[in-house]
């Protein structure tokens, strides 16, 4: 134990730098959701057949968007989508490449959890915007919004969860991150005890994130306390 | 303001709220088949019918909730709009501004306060000042003795509360014409009082309605016109003492003395 401990603290710098790393991707991967994704699946709520402003063709085409970018292999989906990752950043490899996958998927789970948790809000509140004279923005943004707050605040944890396991093979392209160091040493070095480490930490720094998104969408839930 | 004197609609001219052949299908399901219908300012006009009459599709229609197939919306100073051509996004737009509906269900946001909820039309939708909005939204909610109640949640009001909300929303918007969807028949009995007698009260001030209710003692009471509606036609209409006391049709008959008579 003391042995881990002290190789742990020779690693120390590696461990700091992967942190950052695997900060760096899901903060990129985030924002897009958040920039992207949400705006994307507010759009499919709006144009689904039945919606507030149906439109078939914009439904097809972000549908079709959302249901390629969640059914290709991640793996895959990261080396396939290399050349237009150097035409966006400059580079594939590195960080900031690795943040490019990881967005588009980031973007794409978002719009679903968006559109799912917009479906869900009683017809009522659409009818009632309507009646008091609302346009399609300030249905969305005083009405929709507000009334989904606590589900869109969940959703969004679920993602940033999903993006840390994505983020773990993002050794691949040179992303580094955590998952690249538990892999390099773990697996590769065969010092399954940090490994094993790693994974805790991990595991824990999950349980936090849900915790906190948790306690968010509760705190923002005001149908029932 | 004096409720305005019963009399036939016919014998009135220019009235604030004037109907014509107004028709709405659902797929091949004829829900409204010609609809004329007409309200004098300060009058109060119930529907009255059977269930899938259309009464609350005529009531979706006037608000802009329900494009109509074919027909004519017209208001006194305001707007006329034909849905038997194309109509603009304006014309709907002027249309809706004019009446403010109130729901069976309440319809409250379940996620904003009481205050939220009725000065959020005003505010957002309307572009008036906020602290004017508020004030207003202050009072009426005053006057149907739920002040102290601004800053709660739906949820922790009952449901007669949460209707009287629905009503304070609805005035908040300044409507010219007040449009209730079977206000009462989502509540539990000893809670209905209250309801009615915030809206016979509005009734008595002047303002200009057409509710929907099941409710013929209220309608006899508060309305001046009431009309008969079965199958998607106008059966009867008239004074509201002639319709519900002896109504001349066959069907309206029948419809008031099982409303009278449930047993």
């Amino acid at each position: 134990m003391n042995e881990l401990a002290q190789r742990l603290g020779e690693y120390r710098g590696e461990i700091v730098t992967s942190i950052v790393e695997t900060g760096a991707m899901l903060g990129w991967a985030l924002l897009a959701a958040v920039l992207i994704g949400l705006p994307m699946g507010t759009g499919m709520y709006l144009a689904r057949r039945g919606g507030p402003k149906e439109r078939g063709w914009l439904y097809s085409g972000l549908n079709g968007f959302v249901n390629v970018v969640r059914s290709v292999p991640f793996l895959l989906f990261v080396v396939a989508l290399i050349p237009f990752t150097r035409w966006a950043v400059g580079t594939s490899f590195g960080t900031t490449a690795a943040a490019v996958p990881l967005s588009f998927v980031a973007v794409a789970l978002y719009a679903r959890w968006v559109e799912q948790t917009l479906v869900d809000i009683p017809r009522d509140t659409v009818e009632l915007a309507d009646s008091l004279g609302a346009n399609t923005f300030q249905l969305v943004t005083r009405f929709l919004y507000p009334e989904a707050r606590s589900g869109l605040v969940l959703s969004m944890t679920t993602v940033t969860i999903s993006m840390i396991s994505y983020s773990t093979i993002m050794g691949v392209v040179g992303g580094g991150g955590v998952g690249d160091f538990a892999i390099r040493y773990g697996y590769q070095r065969y010092e399954y005890d940090i490994m094993y480490v790693t994974i805790a930490v991990i595991v824990v720094l999950v349980m936090l994130i849900q915790t906190f998104g948790t306690r968010l969408s509760m705190a923002l839930d005001h149908r029932s306390r | 303001m004096s409720p305005v004197d019963p009399a036939p609609a016919a014998t009135l001219t220019d009235p604030l709220l004037r109907v014509s052949g107004l028709k709405k299908s659902f797929g091949d399901n004829e829900v409204l088949r010609s609809i004329d219908l007409s309200v004098q300012a300060g009058q109060v006009l119930a529907l009255v019918g059977p269930s899938g009459s259309g009464k609350t599709t005529v009531l979706r229609c006037l608000n802009g909730l329900e494009q109509p197939d074919a027909g004519t919306v017209e208001f006194s100073e305001g707007p006329a709009v034909s849905f038997t051509a194309k109509t603009t996004r304006r014309e709907k737009e002027s249309l809706r501004t004019r009446s403010a509906m109130v729901f069976q269900g309440y319809n409250l946001f379940p996620h904003k306060t009481v205050l939220q909820n009725v000065t959020e039309g005003p505010i957002q939708v309307q572009k008036r000042p906020k602290a004017e909005a508020i004030a207003e939204a202050e009072r009426l909610l005053e006057r149907v003795g739920l002040a102290e109640k601004r800053d709660d949640y739906p949820h922790q009001l009952s449901g007669g509360q949460q209707q009287r909300v629905g009503i304070v929303r609805a005035l908040a918007q300044q409507p010219a014409l007040l449009l209730f969807d079977e206000p009462t028949s989502a509540l539990d009995p000893e809670l209905v009082g209250d309801v009615l007698t915030v809206i016979k009260e509005l009734a008595e001030e002047g303002w200009t309605m057409v509710l929907v209710t099941h409710e013929l003692a209220f309608a006899r009471e508060v309305a001046d016109t009431v009309v008969f509606m079965d199958g998607g036609v106008v059966v009867e209409q008239g004074p509201a003492q002639d319709v519900l006391r002896a109504p001349k049709q066959e069907r309206t008959r029948a419809f008031v003395h099982r409303l009278l008579n449930p047993f």
